[in-house]
């Protein structure tokens, strides 16, 4: 009883006040950025300043006033924390435009617009997250139909050497994206159901719980897919984003370390596996272990990334004054292959120096702790799930790029969320933070009294009883 | 434009930036320490909430539950003390209610206490757990003699 009302007598506030008080502290991170860029270039703010900061803060307000209409008890740090990301990002992506005359900019903004209004309409659709525990095996088909739809011929799209673009007319999507979102849901629907299988059957060796036999298949389903991705798409990031969000999600489920054991154990097989097996891999481990083997061939990517990140120092040379592009005239180039996209984080600690890169690591890590903080007092098991998953889609991101350009893991390619240029992730991140402000909403929410009407009883009224086909049956 | 002013330019944006991130830290540590705790017995105040509270607690005679009665179904009879609360009822084998009952979840649902005040909370099973006719889809405050229903099974509090 005790540590019950130490749980359930503590009622959250619901902030809505200190969330709009650190929006307009994000927009100013947002747009002053968009203006010291102006400052640091050309030596003036830029021209559109108003119209450029007026459209981001009318996105960021109608997001707030979504959140406030729809989700009043949401965590208040989550929607900030995600728009300074989104503004600075913007910023870093216009600063590469200037330096080397691309639009990428614009289009991002036009992206952001379409993720702002997908995060309106996720918060807006979904009532409550437990609704989407009932489309497991539908979510999960589809993920795995959206991996597929970039090997077929005709929409697949190769970029880079990865297979995971599918191209329509002139839009070209990254299906992957969308699929690790939907991945998440089925994983957390999945697990809600089978994890007293998972948890409680096995046999001890070792001092570690090993699972029983049976129960491995889904873990070894999972590993297969990753290892396709790897070897047929070669997208050694998204493989290991799909493993690593599997194991974690199983043993937060389980609680039971044996999975981590059995999991580390096909990671490092596979591991060495794809290195022996597969060129692309091996490539990218030896420019790892020795970037300056070749600084002007292979390693050249990622030396330009050391370069930059010892240049920025502690404080950077400042948004808009680094040596971002090399060449003169027609033949100018950026200095960091792919500035924008993998290696934005280069750009970052370039410009804004350690503590900038520091500031943009915590506030991840902000995002990270608030899902897991949600997921610790969401009542319900899916929603502790999915937002556990959620939060571990973003950490792996973050730590694979941000490892990968600054020599802690071998490179792979990943998008950093909110701040690389990439239509995709960008609408795929801002869904996650609206599935997560719809957890939260639903855990911080007081117990209402036990006479108020139902919220929605035309949905009450008629129930659809599931036919499920358990393992207590045979119990 | 001068050197200086750019250097000014540059700290004063890294300043900004860790305004904002401490901002964000000290809204969460406030979120943290900043909580009310409700009055025992009564529902939590909820300013400007457009849901306005009817009665405190109907149904709810005077005196404190001790133990959860299955009182219809299969398994009528089993008692489960509230001292060891929260009670587990569905029908897997770590339940403290432990029910055979076709229509119930094997983690179905959980009577935990907040205070002196004692809720009944669905754990997402598959047919609901119901107060009445309602089903419940958020923890639900219950009194002495409140009918909960699981599947074919309800159980009620007694003193």
């Amino acid at each position: 009883m005790p540590q019950n009302s130490a749980l359930m007598g503590f009622v959250h506030r619901r902030r809505r006040g200190a969330e709009l008080f650190l929006l307009i502290l994000a927009l100013i991170v947002g747009i002053g950025a968009y203006a010291v860029v102006g400052l640091g270039v050309d030596g003036e703010v830029p021209t559109n300043l108003i119209g450029y900061g007026g459209w981001l803060t009318l996105l960021i307000i109608a997001a707030h006033v979504t959140v406030r209409l729809v989700a009043p008890y949401a965590d208040p740090v989550l929607l900030p924390v995600v728009a300074a990301l989104n503004g600075l990002g913007l910023a870093v992506i216009h600063r590469i435009d200037l330096a080397v005359d691309t639009s990428d900019a614009s289009r991002q903004l036009m992206w952001m617009t379409l993720g702002v209004a997908l995060f309106i309409g996720t918060l807006v659709l979904i009532r409550d997250h437990r609704v989407l525990g009932r489309y497991t095996y539908t979510f999960g088909l589809s993920a795995i139909i959206l991996l597929i739809l970039p090997m077929l011929p005709g929409i697949g799209n190769e970029v880079n050497g990865a297979r995971i673009w599918i191209k329509l007319g002139p839009l070209s999507f990254q299906p992957g994206e969308v699929a690790k979102v939907l991945l998440v849901l089925a994983f957390a629907g999945y697990l809600v159901q089978h994890r007293d299988a998972l948890a409680l059957a096995g046999r001890r060796f070792l001092f570690i719980d090993l699972p029983r036999g049976r129960d491995l298949g889904p873990i070894l389903a999972m590993w297969g897919v990753s290892m396709a991705i790897l070897v047929l798409q070669k997208d050694l990031g998204s493989s290991l984003l799909f493993f690593g969000l599997f194991l974690v999600m199983l043993y937060v489920a389980t609680e039971r370390p044996g999975w981590l054991f059995v999991g580390g154990g096909l990671f490092l097989a596979g591991a060495v596996a794809a290195y022996a097996l597969v060129p692309h891999v091996q490539q990218r481990v030896d420019i790892w272990l020795d970037p300056f083997a070749d600084p002007n061939g292979d390693g050249y990517q990622l030396v330009q990334s050391l370069y930059a990140f010892s240049w920025g120092g502690m404080i950077g040379r400042g948004l808009g004054e680094g040596m971002l592009t090399l060449g003169s005239g027609d033949n100018v180039h950026l200095r960091v292959p792919e500035a924008h996209n993998d290696f934005i984080m280069a750009i970052i600690g370039e410009e804004l120096g350690l503590t900038g890169v520091m500031a943009v690591l915590l506030m991840y890590g902000l995002i990270v702790e608030r899902a897991l903080r949600a997921a610790l007092i969401s009542r319900d098991g899916f929603g502790k799930l999915v937002a556990v998953g959620l939060g571990t889609v973003i950490a792996i991101q973050v730590f694979v790029v941000t490892g990968g350009v600054s020599r802690l893991v071998p490179l792979t390619g990943l998008t950093t969320p909110f701040l690389s240029a990439g239509g995709s992730s960008l609408v795929a991140n801002w869904v996650i933070i609206a599935l997560l402000l719809r957890i939260s909403d639903q855990a911080r929410r007081p117990a209402p009294p036990v006479d108020q009407p139902a919220e929605d009883p035309d949905q009450l009224d008629t129930q659809i009883v599931k036919v499920m086909p358990r393992e207590e049956a045979s119990r | 434009m001068s050197e200086l002013t750019l250097f000014l330019v540059r700290i004063a944006y890294l300043a900004i930036l860790w305004i904002f991130v401490l901002s964000a830290i000290s809204v969460i540590r406030s979120d943290m320490f900043g909580a009310r705790v409700p009055t025992p017995a009564a529902a939590p105040p909820q300013p400007g909430n457009q849901k306005k509270k009817k009665k405190a607690a109907p149904k709810q005679k005077r005196g404190t539950p001790t133990q959860a009665v299955v009182v219809q179904g299969v398994n009528s009879g089993i008692i489960a003390d509230l001292a060891a609360a929260p009670i587990l009822i569905g029908r897997g084998n770590d339940a403290a209610i432990k029910l055979d009952d076709d229509y119930v979840s094997t983690r179905h649902a959980r009577i935990v206490a907040s205070g002196d005040q004692w809720y009944v909370e669905d754990l997402g099973s598959t047919n609901g757990t119901y107060l009445g006719s309602q089903r419940i889809t958020q923890p639900v405050p219950i009194g002495l003699g409140s009918q909960v229903r699981i599947g074919k099974t309800i159980v009620e509090l007694r003193k």
